[in-house]
């Protein structure tokens, strides 16, 4: 298992992935508007299965690695924009 | 009583079932199980079965068939649906292996099984009887429930395992799509009963899911996908273990997707076209061209530019939402949907539907939804018009999810003083189209 990250590290990513999303997803939104701690499913951001499918390709483009469900709670990796940020700051090899 | 078997008898008891992260289940274990079950469901006529794993799908399938319930499959499980199928269906419980949300239907968690005796028993299903309700959203606004016999069930799950050839050379199928769908329903489960082929229980999500589930169970392999999972497979770029078959269903694949997945995968791409209310009904291999051959027995006939299906495994007459050319041969061209039919990343509804809900919300004085042109991605996406004086972009989204599948929500929601309705009240295509139009020349 990789380090957990620190959470100054996490904080440091978080604007780099909330970019990410609004740029994946075409979302009209600025990047400060998504909350650290809102949901990203159902009643914060609003997410849906489609989306997820749509980071998961950035983000292993970008960082360097595959997401998995199986073996981590996809659920608690797309919680919201702090629980991604440490999931790819734990996993990332780029 | 005409009956059917739960299962193909040429199965034998110590064949594999379904592959599991634990191990495999035997033919054997899965009769063992259901009847094990069977008797500690509660009483009811109906069993809402929610399980995501699809041996605990097939187990609790079972379980209610042997208990003399109806499995009721939902096209959607929005809170205004299970609060409709509570009314609807009383004593309705329903069977979960997950967090999913049941609103105020009692629950009943999968229960952890217990070493139980490999089982012989496949019990005989009266072929007349109404074992399951797949639900459509339907183009007047309400769920429509599609009822399937078990002997419709059984001979569908034949042709299709014919069409295929799996009743020859079973496949070890991997799917990535609901089980509780129609499609998922078709071509995992009941290939599982009545098509020789082993299912792997998981569903797996993200491409690299995918390539796990594939190595886990042994060759032959079929993937049974979507265009939207195999396009995000493909563009993940990963090592996948050989895949001698891929099915897709749901929306059509480009012949474009399909080479590159067989180039990729070195594989055969298959589609299956059907419909919740006929099931499957034909199929083709996307790189030999665009034209579907239909599944024997079915026919198709046309009247006033309408086209209906029948024969077969399917109920009466069917009318189909797509616009169709028929070609000699039993094979037909697919021209594209009637104009208020939505297909979203394999959901389906009509605008009807979502402009009936969206208006049905207080506060909102005007809404309509649309399909803009010229998306040509996979998954396009829906936008709506909204005259809502009195509230928020957040709160008509939060009333929104409400009523409809998260799939359907509008990306983007444009809020408006008044919709461009012509002289009649009626509100030309045209019209909204420009208005996607002025929007995007803003961005």
């Amino acid at each position: 298992m990789p380090a957990a990250p620190t959470p100054e590290t996490v904080d440091a990513l978080m604007p780099e992935v909330a970019a990410l999303i609004i740029e994946a997803l075409n979302l009209e939104i600025a990047a400060t508007e998504i909350e650290a701690d809102a949901p990203l499913y159902g009643e914060g951001l609003g997410l849906d299965s489609i989306d997820v499918l749509e980071i998961a390709l950035v983000v292993s483009k970008r960082y360097g690695f595959q997401l998995r469900s199986d073996n981590t709670d996809n659920v608690r990796i797309f919680a919201s924009l702090r629980a991604l940020s440490t999931h790819i700051a734990s996993q990332r090899t780029l | 009583m005409n009956s059917l078997p739960l299962l193909d008898r040429k199965r034998a008891p110590g064949e594999t079932f379904a592959w599991r992260p634990e191990g495999p289940a035997t033919v054997g274990d899965f009769l063992a199980a259901a009847h094990w079950l069977a008797g500690r469901l509660p009483a009811g006529d109906w069993l809402l079965n929610l399980c995501e794993d699809r041996y605990r799908f097939a187990v609790g399938f079972a379980a209610g068939l042997i208990a003399g319930k109806t499995s009721l499959q939902p096209s959607s499980l929005s809170p205004e649906t299970l609060h409709q199928l509570a009314a609807d269906y009383p004593g309705l419980a329903a069977l979960c292996d997950g967090e999913t949300e049941t609103g105020n239907l009692p629950r009943i968690p999968f229960p952890a099984l217990p070493a139980l005796a490999p089982c012989a028993d496949v019990p005989e299903i009266d072929a007349e009887r109404e074992v399951a309700i797949l639900f459509t959203s339907g183009s007047t606004g309400l769920p429509q429930p599609q009822r399937k016999t078990w002997g419709r069930l059984v001979c569908n799950a034949r042709a299709g395992a014919s069409v295929l050839g799996l009743d020859a050379c079973p496949h070890n199928i991997v799917g990535t799509v609901p089980i509780q769908h129609s499609y998922g329903f078709e071509s995992t489960f009941l290939l599982a009963l009545h098509g020789g082929c082993p299912i792997w229980s998981g569903k797996p999500f993200f491409p690299q899911d995918i390539a796990a589930a594939l190595a886990a169970v042994p060759q032959p392999r079929l993937l049974v996908t979507t265009p939207f999972h195999l396009s995000a497979l493909l563009a993940a770029d990963i090592p996948l273990p050989p895949v001698e078959r891929v099915l897709s269903a749901t929306a059509p694949l480009t012949a474009e997707l399909a080479a590159r997945a067989e180039q990729r995968c070195n594989t055969c791409v298959e589609e299956i076209y059907g419909t919740t209310e006929s099931g499957q009904l034909a199929s083709r291999r996307t790189v030999d061209g665009p034209a579907w051959k239909c599944l024997p027995e079915i026919i198709l006939t046309q009247k006033a530019g309408q086209t209906v299906a029948s024969g077969g495994h399917v109920e009466g007459e069917v009318l189909l939402g797509d616009v169709i050319e028929r070609l000699p041969d039993n094979k037909f061209l697919l021209l594209g949907r009637h104009a208020d039919l939505i297909n979203i990343a394999g959901k389906r509804t009509s605008l009807a539907y979502l402009n009936h809900q969206i208006n049905a919300i207080p506060g909102v004085v005007d809404a309509a939804f649309h399909l803009p042109d010229g998306d040509e991605s996979e998954t396009p996406r829906l936008t709506a018009f909204v005259v809502a004086p009195a509230l928020e972009r957040q709160q008509l989204l939060a009333a929104l999810r409400q009523r409809i599948d998260p799939i359907f929500l509008p990306r983007p929601l444009i809020l408006l003083d008044t919709l461009p309705r012509n002289s009649t009240g009626k509100l030309p295509r045209e019209a909204l189209q420009a208005l996607c139009a002025k929007r995007r020349q803003h961005d």
